[in-house]
């Protein structure tokens, strides 16, 4: 029962730790990349994988069955639509004539590695 | 400084944040976005005290319906603000700075927040909705009694401006685009795929929640305005993801303009009633013949299913009309 417990208890501040970083990475990349479609996975990041962790550590940490049901409505939910509004996001932009910046990424300053 | 006190002040620095954005930023795209994050956040905070209806309607009407009726107006219009020239926005500046000095100094008199001898706190009236609503109406969700019952008469006058203002926006946008424009914004769909099948798969959960909203409101937050929004927003999902004319086909125009005009019958019928049953206007005690509590119930569940059937209508009538127009003016061609 204890094992369990703590075995529980610290998986969920795993998942809440690593949920945070993630959210912070994905800030830190919306801020910091160059790109709309980088941003645009960064953002991602946030949402899907950052918040769905930060879920997945409430829920394990949850003591009532009512508020435990609630939250895995809300990372199903959430699972189900973030990743479909990046997508919906990148595919506007694909459609819109914006092309994703391929090749080695020193290219765009001029100084191509030869 | 507490955690609540914390949250409080993010919520209310990212609000100053994207109010002073959408001033700045003249993208009117952005700034229809930036909006949509404004409600959310007064959503939250509304939350943070403890008014969950109004976070509710928030969420729904501001984050969610507006944002998509400020789009379909974006399409029609240019989406670049035109610059005021600097002469003009001086008075204007003038007017803001005035108002908001009077209100920072009013504020003054305001009684401290959450301070026990309020005029809230002390009023006779807040006692009755607090204390007698569980006996005289018997609904645990104090503001459903309190809007739907003790000040019905509001509320009823909130559902006549609703119908009113869909009556006229469709009147100004008019309700159909010529069929030439409409068909030129079919090849759109083949590249949502992913979108289709994710659509296919929320969307009876949408309208079962809009339900669930509609009929628990008794019980829980929410209610007839929020239920009807989210019941939209369905409908709407559908529209953006399949097509304008798919939906128009499943929820068409001619079912939802008698809709429009029945919530606001079925509201005004209940106090027509409650007036032929030789009480006041929308005196729902009468509605059952021995058990005042019981006609309470009835009177409130008709009336609330009458608020969500004309927001229903309404705001899928007003995305009908802009979203017609819009395809032919640039949404369907870049």
């Amino acid at each position: 029962m204890s094992l369990l417990q703590s075995i529980l208890q610290i998986t969920a501040d795993l998942a809440l730790g690593a949920g945070v970083l993630l959210v912070l990475t994905g800030a830190a990349g919306l801020h910091r990349l160059s790109e709309f479609f980088m941003r645009t996975h960064a953002a991602s990041i946030t949402d899907s994988a950052g918040a769905g962790l930060v879920i997945l550590g409430l829920l394990l940490r949850s003591e009532e069955f009512a508020t435990a049901l609630r939250l895995l409505l809300i990372l199903l939910f959430l699972l189900f639509t973030s990743p479909t509004a990046s997508h919906a996001l990148a595919q506007a932009a694909l459609g819109d004539g914006l092309k994703p910046r391929t090749g080695k990424p020193h290219a765009r300053d001029g100084a191509q590695t030869p | 400084m507490s955690g609540w006190m914390l949250i409080d002040v993010a919520l209310f620095a990212i609000l100053l944040c994207s109010g002073i954005a959408i001033a700045k930023i003249r993208q009117l795209f952005a700034v229809a976005m930036l909006s949509g994050i404004f409600s959310l956040t007064s959503a939250c905070i509304f939350v943070m005290q403890d008014a969950v209806d109004v976070a509710f309607t928030e969420a729904a009407v501001g984050a969610g319906m507006t944002t998509v009726l400020l789009l379909g107006a974006l399409a029609l219009t240019r989406t670049r603000e035109k610059l005021t020239p600097t002469a003009r926005s001086v008075p204007a500046l003038l007017v803001a700075l005035t108002t908001g000095a009077l209100l920072v100094h009013a504020s003054g008199d305001l009684p401290a927040f959450g301070i026990e001898d309020s005029p809230v706190q002390t009023h006779p009236v807040t006692e009755r909705y607090l204390v007698s609503s569980v006996e005289e109406i018997g609904v645990p969700n104090v503001v459903t009694s309190v809007l739907a019952s003790y000040r019905g008469y509001d509320t009823f006058g909130e559902v006549v401006v609703i119908f009113t203002a869909a009556v006229a926006v469709l009147m100004l946008l008019g309700q159909r685009a010529p069929r030439e424009v409409r068909e030129r914004a079919a090849p759109m769909r083949d590249r949502q795929r992913v979108l289709r099948v994710i659509a296919k798969l929320l969307i009876p959960f949408i309208l079962l929640f809009g339900l669930y909203v509609q009929f628990h409101g008794d019980y829980g937050p929410g209610g007839g305005f929020q239920a009807g929004v989210i019941f939209a927003a369905g409908v709407v999902l559908y529209a953006l993801v399949f097509g304008l004319d798919a939906a128009r086909a499943a929820v068409p125009m001619r079912a939802l303009r008698p809709l429009l005009a029945a919530g606001v019958l079925l509201y005004g019928g209940v106090g027509v009633a409650t007036l032929l049953l030789g009480g006041a206007f929308l005196d729902y005690d009468l509605l059952a013949a021995e058990d005042p509590v019981a006609g309470q119930h009835l009177g409130i569940l008709l009336v609330e299913l009458g608020v969500g059937i004309t927001v229903t209508s309404a705001m899928i009538m007003l995305f009908y009309g802009f979203a017609g127009r819009g395809i032919g003016r640039g949404v369907g061609r870049s």
